[in-house]
C-alpha cells in the first residue's frame, strides 16, 4: 500500500471514528425535545439533563474526530481540502454556526436557572446535532455521486446543486441513522423513564431506518458509478453494514442493548466504508469530465510530507484512542436520576 | 465589497475574537492545575474551593475558545482555498498535528475532569486538569509553527508553483516560533493573572471569601510579575528577530519612512497616509537600536527604501502595510504592556507588604486592569499580521493571490453577517455568566462536589 492510499484509509477511518463516536451524541440532541415531554416543566429540564449528561464527559472529544479529519485532509490531500470546502462553503458554513451554538449550548444552559435561558440553548443543542447530521450525509452523498469540478480542481456548481434528491435522501438517512444510535446509547446509559421511552423510540425507529437504508443503497446503484466498480453483487462491505443493521432488530427485541449498539455502529462504519469504497482512488468525482477528478495522487501532497504526517500518525494515533477509550471506561456507568448533574 | 475585502475583514474578525478566548484558557488552565495540585498535595479545602471556582470560570472561556477555533481550521480551505493549495504541503501538516496531540488532549481530558470530580483519586483528578494544560499549550505551539511559515518560510522549495516541504525539522525550528511562542505563552499567563487578580480584588473589596481571594492573588500577582516580565523580554527578542527577517514591519510599526542611522524610536507620529510621509513626529535618538539590535548604533531601513528593494526583487507593486495600523497596534501593545508590568509589580508589592487589602483604590484598579491584556493580545496579533501584508506568505504569496477563486461575495457576505451576529450574541452571554459566577464567588462548602449534590429531585418516574 502506497502513502497516498494510506492516507486515505486512515482520513476515512477519522471520518468514521467522528461518525460512530459523534453519531450517538448527535443522536441524543436530535432526541431531546421528544423524549422529554412532560406535562411539569420541571420534569421536561430533568430529563434533558439527564440526557445532555449522558453524553456530557463524550461530545467535545468526539467532535476531534471531525477536526482532526479536516486537518488530515488538509495535510495529506490539501487539493481535495481546498476544493471542497471553497466548493462546500455556505453548507460548511451552515455546519459551522450549527456546531458553534452546539457546543456552546453544552457548557452555559445549565448555569442559569432562567426556563428561557434553558429553552434557548435546548433549541441550539437540537438544531446543532439535526443540521450537522443531515448536512454530512449530504455532504457525502454529494462525494459519491459527483460534483462538477472544472479542469482547474475548482467546483464549479452552486449551493442548490448539493441539494439533489439523492444527496438530500443520504442525508436524511444519516439523521435517521443517527437518531437510532443515539436512542440506543440512552437506552444503555440512562435508567427509568427516559431508558424505557429511549428502548421504545429505538424499537419504533428500527424499521424506518432499516427500510430507508436499503432504498438508499438501490438509490446509489443509480446515482453513483457503484456498479460499474463494485459490479452488480456489491461485496462483503455494504452487505454486512446491511446485516449489522438487521441484527439490530434482533438485538433490540432481544433487549440485549449492548449488541444493538455495537450493531448500529457497524451499520454506521460499513455504510462509510462503501462510499470510500466508491470514491477510491478519487477523492471527489467530477461530473463534469471523470478526468476532471481529484485523486488521492494529483490531490496529495508531496511524499514526503506523507512521511512525516505517517511517523506522527503512528505515534499518536494509539495514544488517543488509548485514552479516549480510559474516558469511557471512567463514565461506563449508568446515569440515573440521582446521579450528580453537571450540565 | 469585493470578496477579498470581505474575505480579510472575516479572518480579522473571526481571528480576533477567537483570541479573546484563548490567552485565559492557556494561562487559566495551568493556573487551575497548579490550585489542585496545591490540594491534593496539602489536603486543605481552601484549594479545592479555589479550585472549583476558577475552574469553573474556566470552562465558561473555554467553551467559546474551542468553538470558534473550529472555524479557524476550516476557513483556509473556505475563503483561502489558493492559499490552501499553495502551502497545504506544509501548512497542513501542523494542523493536523495540532488536532491530534493537542484538541484530542484538551477536549478528552477536560470532560473527564468537569465530570469526573466523584470517579476518580484525587490525583488522577488533578492529572487530567494539567493534560488539559498541556493540550492547549500544545495547541498553542503547532499553530505558531503554522503562522511562522508564514511570517518566516523555512524548510521548503517551491516546486511547479507550489510550496513544498524539504525539512520538516526547519519548519519546526523556524527561528520565528521559538521568539513567538514564548512571547504568546507569557502573554496567555499574564492574561490569567490580571484575570485572577481582577475578580479576586472584587471580592476583596467587599471582604466576601477572603481567605480563597487573598491567596488567589497571591499566586496571580507573583505569576502575573514573572509573566509580563517575560512578555517584555520574549518581546525584545522578537523584535531583534524581526529587524531581520521582516524589517518593513519595524519601519510600518515605527512609521520610519527613510533610512535613519543612528535609528529614533518615535513617541507619536502623525503621517499623511495619501501622500505616505511625515507630517509630525517627536522620536527619541537611538533607542530603536536599542529595540531592535540591543547596541546604541545601527542602521534601520526606512519604509521608501524597503519598497524600492522589494520592487527590484520582486517586480513593480506595493509593499507597503498600513502604516497607520500597525504603528498603533505597536504603541498600544507595548504601552499597554509597560502599564501591566508596573501593575503587577504593584500587585507584588502590595501582596509582600501584606496591605492589599487596606488598599481599596487598589483594589478598584485591579478590577479594570483584567481589560488590558485583551488590549495587548489583540494590539499584537494586528501589528504581527498586518505588518505583513501585502504579502500572506511573506516573500511568496500576497493577500490577494490567496482567496477563494470561486467563492462569490454574496456568500463571503452571508457567513461575514453570520459569524458577526452570532458571536456578538455569544459574547453577551459569555460576560453575562462570567460575571454572574465571578460575583456569585465559591461554594462555602465544597466537601464532595457543589455539583454532586445538583441531582434531580423532580423526575417524574424517578424511583429509589
Amino acid at each position: 500500500m502506497d502513502l497516498n492510499t494510506l492516507w486515505f484509509v486512515l482520513i476515512a477511518v477519522l471520518y468514521i471514528g467522528f461518525f460512530v463516536l459523534e453519531g450517538f451524541d448527535f443522536g441524543v440532541g436530535i432526541l431531546l425535545p421528544f423524549l422529554s415531554r412532560d406535562k411539569d416543566p420541571q420534569a421536561v429540564d430533568g430529563k434533558r439533563r439527564l440526557m445532555i449528561n449522558a453524553i456530557g464527559p463524550h461530545w467535545d472529544g468526539n467532535e476531534v474526530w471531525l477536526l482532526t479529519a479536516g486537518g488530515a485532509t488538509f495535510a495529506a490531500f490539501p487539493q481535495w481540502y481546498a476544493t471542497m470546502f471553497s466548493g462546500f462553503y455556505l453548507a460548511l458554513f451552515l455546519l459551522l454556526l450549527a456546531l458553534i451554538g452546539r457546543g456552546v449550548a453544552f457548557e452555559y444552559r445549565s448555569k442559569d436557572a432562567n426556563p428561557r435561558w434553558r429553552n434557548l440553548w435546548d433549541w441550539l443543542i437540537f438544531l446543532g446535532s439535526a443540521i450537522p447530521a443531515l448536512l454530512l450525509g449530504v455532504a457525502f452523498g454529494n462525494l459519491v455521486r459527483g460534483v462538477p469540478i472544472d479542469a482547474e480542481m475548482n467546483y464549479v456548481g452552486g449551493f442548490f446543486n448539493l441539494l439533489n434528491p439523492y444527496a438530500l435522501f443520504a442525508g436524511v438517512a444519516t439523521l435517521l441513522l443517527f437518531t437510532l444510535h443515539g436512542a440506543i446509547f440512552l437506552s444503555l446509559k440512562t435508567d427509568g423513564e427516559i431508558m424505557e421511552k429511549a428502548q421504545a423510540t429505538a424499537r419504533r425507529l428500527w424499521l424506518v431506518v432499516v427500510l430507508v437504508l436499503l432504498a438508499l443503497l438501490a438509490a446509489t446503484y443509480f446515482a453513483t458509478d457503484i456498479y460499474q466498480r463494485l459490479g452488480f453483487n456489491p461485496g462483503v462491505v455494504p452487505l454486512t453494514g446491511m446485516v449489522s443493521i438487521l441484527l439490530t432488530g434482533f438485538f433490540l427485541r432481544k433487549m440485549r442493548q449492548g449488541w444493538a449498539f455495537v450493531t448500529t455502529a457497524l451499520a454506521i462504519a460499513f455504510s462509510l466504508v462503501t462510499a470510500f469504497l466508491i470514491l477510491y482512488p478519487r477523492v471527489m468525482i467530477s461530473s463534469i469530465n471523470l478526468l476532471y477528478s481529484l485523486t488521492i495522487y494529483n490531490a496529495s501532497s508531496s511524499p514526503y510530507t506523507l512521511q512525516v504526517m505517517t511517523v506522527v500518525a503512528i505515534i499518536f494515533v494509539p495514544l488517543v484512542l488509548v485514552y479516549q477509550g480510559w474516558s469511557y471506561w471512567v463514565f461506563r456507568k449508568r446515569l440515573t436520576t440521582r446521579s450528580p448533574m453537571v450540565y | 465589497m469585493d470578496v477579498l475585502t470581505l474575505s480579510r475583514l472575516q479572518f480579522a474578525i473571526t481571528t480576533i475574537y477567537h483570541f479573546f478566548f484563548v490567552p485565559l484558557t492557556l494561562g487559566l488552565s495551568f493556573l487551575v492545575a497548579l490550585m489542585e495540585t496545591l490540594y491534593v498535595r496539602s489536603g486543605k479545602e481552601l484549594y479545592l474551593r479555589m479550585t472549583k471556582f476558577w475552574g469553573k470560570l474556566f470552562v465558561i472561556n473555554f467553551a467559546l475558545g474551542v468553538v470558534t477555533g473550529i472555524v479557524q481550521e476550516f476557513q483556509f480551505g473556505m475563503n483561502w482555498s489558493e492559499y490552501s493549495r499553495f502551502v497545504g504541503d506544509i501548512f497542513g501538516a501542523p494542523l493536523a498535528i495540532e488536532a491530534l496531540l493537542a484538541f484530542f488532549l484538551e477536549s478528552t481530558f477536560l470532560g473527564i475532569w468537569i465530570f469526573g470530580w466523584d470517579k476518580l483519586s484525587k490525583g488522577m483528578h488533578a492529572a487530567t486538569i494539567w493534560m488539559v494544560a498541556l493540550g492547549s499549550n500544545i495547541s498553542a505551539l503547532w499553530i505558531l509553527i503554522a503562522n511562522s511559515f508564514m511570517q518566516e518560510p523555512v524548510g521548503y522549495a517551491v516546486v511547479n508553483g507550489r510550496a513544498v516541504m524539504t525539512n520538516f525539522v526547519d519548519l519546526v525550528l523556524n527561528p520565528n516560533v521559538w521568539v513567538m511562542f514564548p512571547h504568546t505563552l507569557s502573554a496567555g499567563f499574564a492574561t490569567a493573572a490580571f484575570f485572577v487578580m481582577g475578580v479576586s480584588a472584587y471580592h476583596l473589596l467587599r471582604k466576601s471569601h477572603v481567605d480563597i481571594f487573598r491567596r488567589s492573588f497571591q499566586i496571580a500577582a507573583i505569576i502575573g510579575t514573572v509573566a509580563v516580565v517575560l512578555v517584555a523580554l520574549n518581546g525584545h527578542s522578537q523584535a531583534q528577530h524581526m529587524v531581520e527577517s521582516q524589517p518593513m514591519k519595524i519601519a510600518a510599526a515605527e512609521a520610519l519612512w527613510n533610512t535613519e542611522s543612528p535609528a529614533s524610536f518615535s513617541l507619536l507620529s502623525i503621517g499623511d497616509l495619501t501622500q505616505r510621509e511625515e507630517v509630525f513626529s517627536i522620536r527619541l535618538p537611538r533607542l530603536l537600536c536599542l529595540l531592535a539590535y540591543n547596541r546604541l548604533d545601527c542602521e534601520i531601513q526606512g519604509i521608501y527604501d524597503l519598497q524600492a528593494a522589494f520592487e527590484g526583487q520582486f517586480g513593480a507593486g506595493d509593499y507597503i502595510p498600513p502604516v497607520a495600523l500597525v504603528y498603533w497596534s505597536f504603541r498600544v501593545m507595548v504601552g499597554v504592556g509597560f502599564l501591566m508590568i508596573g501593575l503587577a509589580l504593584y500587585g507584588l508589592f502590595l501582596v509582600m507588604g501584606e496591605i492589599l487589602e487596606e488598599r481599596p483604590k487598589a483594589l478598584k484598579l485591579f478590577q479594570w486592569a483584567i481589560f488590558l491584556p485583551y488590549l495587548a493580545n489583540t494590539a499584537g496579533w494586528m501589528m504581527t499580521e498586518l505588518g505583513r501584508i501585502p504579502w500572506v506568505v511573506y516573500g511568496l504569496m500576497t493577500v490577494d493571490q490567496g482567496v477563494s477563486s470561486i467563492v462569490s461575495s454574496g456568500q463571503v457576505l452571508v457567513s461575514l453577517l453570520g459569524y458577526t451576529l452570532v458571536y456578538g450574541a455569544l459574547m453577551v452571554a459569555m460576560v453575562y455568566l462570567m460575571m454572574k459566577y465571578a460575583k456569585a464567588g465559591p461554594e462555602s462548602s465544597a466537601v464532595g462536589s457543589p455539583d454532586v449534590k445538583d441531582t434531580l429531585p423532580s423526575l417524574v418516574g424517578a424511583h429509589d
